[in-house]
């Protein structure tokens, strides 16, 4: 196999630096954004005793979720085996650490008593799929760090196989654990499924690839390396596979509840009456999502690298959207304690729940995504992880 | 006669057969009177240094064919006796906490009308102490499910889970309306305690149901669902009663007759 060279972007000219400046601009946004909710309180949020989790939990579940799927393109190259996909590891590993962190970040942060995150880390029930995450999310930090380490640094350079398959694992357990936050949930009609853990998994494969493949095409735009179209072209028919794959899924839930005559009502909120959360049902996670990111990359505009960025965006705006409906929309719908009675209170008992997002969970939010990729912006400058090249001639001596 | 010879020829000689019936005795009429004593203690409330018992598990009977429309008292008795602010004086309503809420509840086809108060259920198997991730939610001995103001971190999961939409999160600073044998917080969720003050107290009784019978409405009946002379589990055995979403089995500590 033909050895490549990886080498650091110098990240000295103006431009990095001011995309440096731009991101962590964003980061100090997000920052503020967290310590006005601290000394207010969640009172100076949209979020309220009926949608108690919003915004900054749309993005700390699309951050993490994305985080896991990430790392694929690593996976790929060192678990089964394909060459091709060995110079594209490092980036995908660290974009996976960066994302994860990024999610993290804004989770944490959410928290009514963000102060006491030292209590989170001490005191578990495990009988709770939040305990089970927390050990996910350290696991993952630690394995995919070594898993790094092994590809950066010669010596350990053979142990790169295990650990690659290691985190692979605890990626998919770690996926699995993020969507059984919702599918351990009794109470909400639209949680309460084993089929949320798998469809989360699919879910990051396609966010995951689709943010990986726009941070690769900028970072070799923008370094002025060469980045030829065999990568590319593989990278994207794939995605068009997990975007494909994404939609069977939801036509699966959403087909599997409208059998059931108890989810009817719940069902045509989602679907037909839900204003904003229908909206961005079809709108966001099923047409700018799923169905024009699969014209494009299955069609002769996906030999457009142009036309995949724009893929590849979309695919990350149906994924949030895709969250907000899957997170908001879910506790929108009001509770049925007593089904077919009309319920009347007080508390707002029986009817849908509104929720505008107040500008600091947008800043914190935002703040995630940034810390994300400032993450991965430093990370480039100080280690090896790019490589020189990956024009179609130097990769396609990686197949031999 | 006969037969007693031996025995009183016995007795006097055998001092271990004389302490043994005096132990048996003994621990025969202390089984007899302990859970009276046990019942005093409890009505008389519980020491401090001392665990609450599984022997007790409190509840509540809501006859919701007594709970008058209109009628707001067992959420103002609520709100006064565990300092939280009534929705209504509320500059956030939506965000506000209510720890108890008059529901009301009309069948679209029957029109027929029913009101009931909604307050934690109490669960025996409850969905928040589950999914809690720090164990702030917890259920106590007797059958109280409480949140720990000092280890909860305010992440909302078990407001998530809770299928009564019984919890609260305190979203603003608290004013000086608060009970000093209440802790509340900013940050923390909070819900109904069953009085749990009151009930250590020994008042055996909760702020709403004193207020529901001081209005004469008789709706709400608190007590130790399991003493079987208890009142409550008197009017359980003769009442038909319901759990709210009972096809969850989540064995609920609040029943209701008329629902």
């Amino acid at each position: 196999m033909a050895s490549i060279t990886f080498r650091e972007v110098e990240g000295s000219s103006p431009k990095y630096w001011a995309l440096f400046g731009f991101l962590g601009l964003f980061v100090l946004f997000g920052a503020l954004a967290w310590n006005y909710m601290h000394h207010h309180g969640h009172v100076v949020t949209g979020m309220d005793n009926q949608i108690v989790w919003g915004l900054p939990h749309v993005f700390a579940v699309f951050l993490i979720v994305a985080a896991s799927g990430a790392l694929n393109v690593a996976s790929i190259a060192s678990v089964f085996n394909k060459p091709m996909y060995k110079p594209l590891a490092p980036l995908s590993a660290i974009l996976s650490l960066a994302l994860m962190l990024g999610g993290l970040l804004v989770l944490v942060l959410d928290l009514g008593r963000s102060d006491r995150l030292i209590v989170a880390m001490t005191n578990f029930n495990f009988k709770s799929m939040f305990t089970w995450n927390v050990f996910l999310y350290s696991g993952f930090f630690a394995l995919v760090g070594v898993y790094l380490w092994t590809m950066l640094d010669r010596s350990v350079k053979s142990y790169s196989k295990a650990a690659g398959t290691a985190a692979f694992i605890w990626r998919l357990v770690l996926t699995t654990g993020t969507g059984s936050l919702f599918g351990f949930l009794v109470a909400r009609e639209l949680y309460g499924t084993g089929l949320l853990a798998p469809m989360f998994i699919i879910m990051s494969f396609a966010y995951g690839l689709a943010i990986y493949l726009m941070v690769l095409a900028a970072a070799y735009a923008w370094t002025g390396r060469p980045l030829g179209d065999a990568v590319m072209m593989r990278l994207k028919t794939l995605l068009a596979v997990f975007v494909a794959a994404v939609l069977y899924f939801v036509v699966v839930h959403h087909m599997t509840n409208l059998y059931f005559t108890k989810f009817h009502a719940v069902e045509a909120f989602i679907l037909r009456d839900g204003g904003i959360f229908t909206t961005l049902f079809w709108v966001g996670q099923i047409l700018v999502g799923g169905v024009i990111p699969l014209v494009i990359l299955l069609t002769g505009l996906g030999r457009s690298r142009t036309w995949i960025m724009i893929a590849c965006a979309l695919i990350v705006l149906g994924g949030l959207a895709q969250m907000y409906v899957t997170i908001i929309g879910a506790q929108a719908y009001p509770l049925d304690m007593f089904p077919g009675l009309i319920e009347k209170s007080s508390f707002f008992d029986g009817e849908v729940h509104g929720y505008s997002p107040s500008m600091p969970e947008i800043f914190l939010g935002l703040g995630g995504i940034a810390i994300a990729l400032l993450v991965t912006t430093f990370a480039i400058k100080v280690l090896r992880l790019l490589p020189a090249s990956l024009d179609d001639a130097t990769v396609a001596k990686l197949e031999h | 006669m006969s037969d007693m010879k031996p025995m009183s020829d016995n007795t006097p000689s055998s001092p271990e057969r004389r302490r043994f019936v005096g132990a048996a005795t003994a621990t025969a009429a202390g089984l007899a009177i302990a859970p009276g004593v046990m019942l005093i203690e409890v009505a008389h409330g519980r020491p401090e240094d001392q665990p609450a018992s599984s022997a007790v598990r409190w509840g509540m009977l809501v006859d919701a064919t007594k709970c008058a429309t209109g009628c707001n008292d067992c959420v103002t008795a609520c709100s006064t006796e565990n300092g939280w602010t009534p929705v209504a004086e509320s500059k956030h309503p939506k965000q506000a906490p209510q720890w108890i809420r008059k529901l009301e509840l009309q069948d679209p086809l029957t029109q027929m009308e029913t009101n009931l108060p909604m307050l934690c259920q109490h669960c025996a198997e409850p969905p928040c102490v589950d999914v809690c991730p720090t164990g702030a939610s917890f259920k106590r001995a007797d059958g109280i499910v409480l949140v720990n103001r000092h280890t909860c971190i305010g992440c909302r999961y078990c407001m998530m889970a809770c299928p009564y939409k019984a919890r609260s999160l305190v979203h603003e600073s608290l004013n000086d309306t608060q009970k000093p044998d209440v802790p509340r917080g900013i940050g923390c969720v909070e819900a109904c305690t069953f009085c749990v003050q009151k009930v250590d107290r020994g008042d055996g009784n909760t702020a709403c149901a004193e207020a529901c019978t001081a209005a004469g409405h008789n709706a709400l009946l608190f007590g130790d669902m399991n003493d079987p002379e208890s009142e409550i589990s008197r009017r359980l055995r003769e009442l038909p009663t319901k759990q709210v979403r009972a096809d969850l089995n989540l064995n609920l500590g609040v029943r209701y007759h008329g629902i």
